[in-house]
């Protein structure tokens, strides 16, 4: 099972190979990572996507609360967060193909932020399997090139990480 | 009061209370030890090489329950401290390793003895720090030490390059430290306590499993309370060895792979296991689908990741174990259940134990023309100080000893339990006894890992470190040949040490005494004559060559289907 995990972390020399040396050394997987620093000063956000039983989830989320680095772990499987990604994509688009793309990148309120004659550069954004979607839908179009942020994840309500 | 780097840095150690560290000189950290020449509070061993340092650092740690220190160069300096950091970890022992780094103008240009010493210790160290500005020493040795010592002890190494060392600062040591994402949970939520002693008073079948934990927590007193209290029978894993008294009619010995018959058949048939401190390694539990079939478990452990790591575990307690321990003493003295009665029902459970005791005891054929090995251990047992600390290396020797030594007080047993490091044995013996000079202190070795730390031999001679170095020598990598003995048709493939070494000019050759013994009736002249030479020496026994450790769960079988005889 898939599960999207935030680690907020002292945004300090070394954390990221010491979250990334604890997931290959125990054989956790990780699908997407994504870092950035925070609001707060000294910390800095990863949201990590990984897979597994209950049983892997509970060791990856004690074994990275173990880490001197890491203030807190949240665990939002239990679709108490919101997810989303950004995605850039390259298709190609020539002839009837540009006014197909353009009703697919309307219908998934995406936008067009690069043109040429022969192609459409596409910045969509929203949670990971609407990303999915329009990236299907525009595989048989031309697609040239995806890159994707992977997701980044907040806990639903008021209340902040830390209360 | 300004002063350079190094001197801070050893400003930062007196103020952590260290009096011994073990190191290594070199080109990065020639400041430091300039510095240290003249700097009289701190006791500095020059081991002959890095590897043994860092044991050495360890044996002292495991000795004493202080956190041992080893400084080594950069570059090849702190590559040979790996094996020495990977193997405190697995155990988790309190080191602090102070390597010397290239200028930091330099880090990252494949300097002359450049290594990402950081990269390469980060699977195997607990943290580590590399100091950037001479502001920064002192909080960072602070730190460095909090980590190493609280909750799961454990290494944490400091990278200390050489331009922070000449550099001038000021030194002010921080009174206290806060790290905001490390707060290691010592104390054992009440409820838990509450429960686990309503689980063993209504058990029939209770067996405490005791780990490393319990000796590094310094919870033996609390332990043996508590078990003699509840009646509980007590087995502890290699690690715990010495937490219980063996002499104690409740010991079981130790349990495991090489344990003891009726360690690993009450664990098989116990309806509830208190695990104190200890990890359900492979090497204890066998085959995880078969292991204690019957019972509950209750874990009781400071590091929450080592519990539901390997087996299932019905009541988990994190914390420290001797606040653990003793608040369940508490418990169960204001419990209302009748504890004598709950004591004497346990009567059938004892008689069982008993019966498993009898049925198989360790033991061994006595020869009269060969040297048995747990002959030898017995023996150094009967004619040894109470309070002598053994060390030891990795192999059969290391389980004979663990069989038939009889460990009946803490921190008397320095092993590698966790990463089973061959030529641990004789640096770590050599740590301990700069810690304790007037206490008996003893490695026994085989012939393969004692020579993988032979050179350690100058230190002990030089440092007047009166070691008395046991080889129980079968020219064979024992454990090994064993295995190659029953599971691969006895070809023993690279395991025969074909030449034989003449130990006894080996230890002349050091200034050190030797003494040989080839035939049972020298066994215990050669232990009693090398117990009152005043300084190291080695006492080599020329056992049977192909006795086997036994019993012997093979690897992937379970627990109670152990090898009694082969």
């Amino acid at each position: 099972m898939q599960h999207t995990i935030s680690v907020i972390v002292e945004n300090d020399f070394g954390v990221l190979s010491r979250v990334a040396t604890l997931f290959s050394g125990r054989g956790f997987n990780i699908e997407s990572l994504s870092v950035a620093p925070t609001n707060e000063e000294g910390l800095s956000r990863m949201t990590i996507v990984t897979r597994g039983d209950a049983q892997i989830l509970e060791q990856i989320n004690k074994q990275l609360n173990k880490l001197i680095d890491v203030l807190k772990v949240l665990d939002f499987s239990d679709g108490s967060g919101i997810e989303r990604e950004l995605a850039l994509i390259k298709v190609s688009a020539e002839d009837d193909a540009r006014a197909e793309i353009l009703r697919v990148v309307d219908i998934f309120r995406a936008k067009i932020i690069d043109v040429t004659p022969k192609s459409y550069t596409i910045e969509a954004t929203g949670n990971p399997l609407k990303i999915d979607a329009i990236l299907e839908l525009l595989r048989p179009l031309g697609l040239k090139e995806v890159v994707r942020t992977g997701s980044v994840a907040i806990g639903r309500g008021a209340k902040g990480w830390n209360g | 009061m300004k002063m350079n780097g190094a001197r801070i840095m050893l400003e930062c150690l007196k103020k952590e209370g260290v009096d011994t560290v073990f190191g290594y000189p070199g080109g990065t950290v020639i400041n430091l030890y300039d510095e240290l020449f003249s700097f009289k509070d701190i006791h500095h061993i020059l081991p002959r090489h890095e590897q043994a340092g860092t044991h050495a650092a360890d044996g002292y740690a495991r000795a004493t329950g202080r956190v041992g220190v080893a400084i080594a160069t950069s570059g090849p300096g702190a590559t040979n401290t790996v094996t020495g950091i990977a193997t405190a970890y697995m155990d988790s022992i309190p080191m602090v390793i102070i390597t010397g780094q290239v200028p930091t103008a330099l880090i990252g240009n494949d300097a002359f003895q450049e290594v990402d010493i950081i990269g390469i210790t980060r699977p195997c160290t607990k943290h580590s720090f590399l100091i950037r500005d001479v502001k920064d020493i002192a909080l960072t040795m602070k730190k460095a030490f909090y980590i190493a010592r609280s909750g799961r002890p454990g290494p944490v190494l400091v990278d200390f390059p050489k331009d922070v060392q000449m550099a001038q600062g000021e030194f002010h040591y921080p009174e206290t430290v806060d790290i905001r994402g490390y707060k290691p949970n010592l104390s054992g939520h009440p409820r838990q306590v509450e429960k686990a002693v309503a689980m063993i008073l209504s058990s029939q079948r209770p067996v405490m499993y005791v780990g490393g934990g319990a000796v590094l927590g310094d919870a033996a007193e609390p332990l043996t309370l508590l078990a003699r209290k509840l009646s509980l029978p007590v087995t502890t894993t290699l690690m715990g060895l010495g937490s219980f008294p063996e002499s104690d009619e409740l010991s079981l010995g130790m349990l495991g792979m090489h344990g003891a018959y009726c360690a690993n058949m009450a664990m098989t048939n116990s309806d509830l296991i208190i695990a104190v401190g200890a990890r359900f390694d492979d090497r204890v539990t066998g085959k995880l689908s078969t292991f204690a079939p019957h019972a509950k478990i209750i874990h009781i452990d400071v590091d929450p990741t080592s519990i539901k790591k390997n087996v299932r575990v019905d009541l988990p307690i994190v914390g420290d174990v001797k606040d653990v321990l003793t608040k369940m003493i508490m418990q169960a003295d204001k419990s209302t259940e009748n504890l004598t009665e709950f004591t004497a029902a346990l009567a059938p459970w004892h008689s069982d134990i008993a019966g498993w005791k009898e049925k198989h005891p360790l033991g061994y054929k006595q020869s009269s023309t060969v040297i048995k090995p747990q002959f030898v251990i017995q023996k150094l047992r009967e004619l040894s100080d109470d309070d002598a600390i053994i060390s030891t290396d990795v192999g059969q020797h290391q389980m004979w000893t663990a069989q038939f030594f009889k460990f009946n007080k803490p921190r008397t047993l320095l092993t590698s339990g966790g990463l089973g490091t061959m030529g641990y044995g004789l640096p770590a013996a050599m740590g301990a006894q700069a810690a304790f000079p007037n206490r008996q202190v003893i490695t026994i070795c085989g012939d393969g890992g004692v020579q993988m730390n032979i050179q350690e031999m100058a230190t002990l001679v030089q440092n007047k470190l009166p070691v008395k170095i046991v080889i129980l020598n079968n020219n064979f990598l024992g454990m090994v040949r064993q295995w190659q003995e029953l599971f691969f048709d006895k070809r023993y493939s690279s395991t025969c040490m074909e030449l034989p070494i003449d130990y006894i000019k080996l230890a002349d050759a050091y200034g050190a005494k030797g003494f040989l013994a080839t035939k049972p009736g020298d066994v215990e002249s050669v232990i009693t004559q090398g117990f009152k030479e005043k300084g190291p020496v080695i006492m080599e026994f020329k056992i049977a060559r192909e006795e086997k450790v036994l019993p012997m769960v093979p690897a992937g079988a379970s627990l109670n289907e152990m090898v009694l005889n082969a």
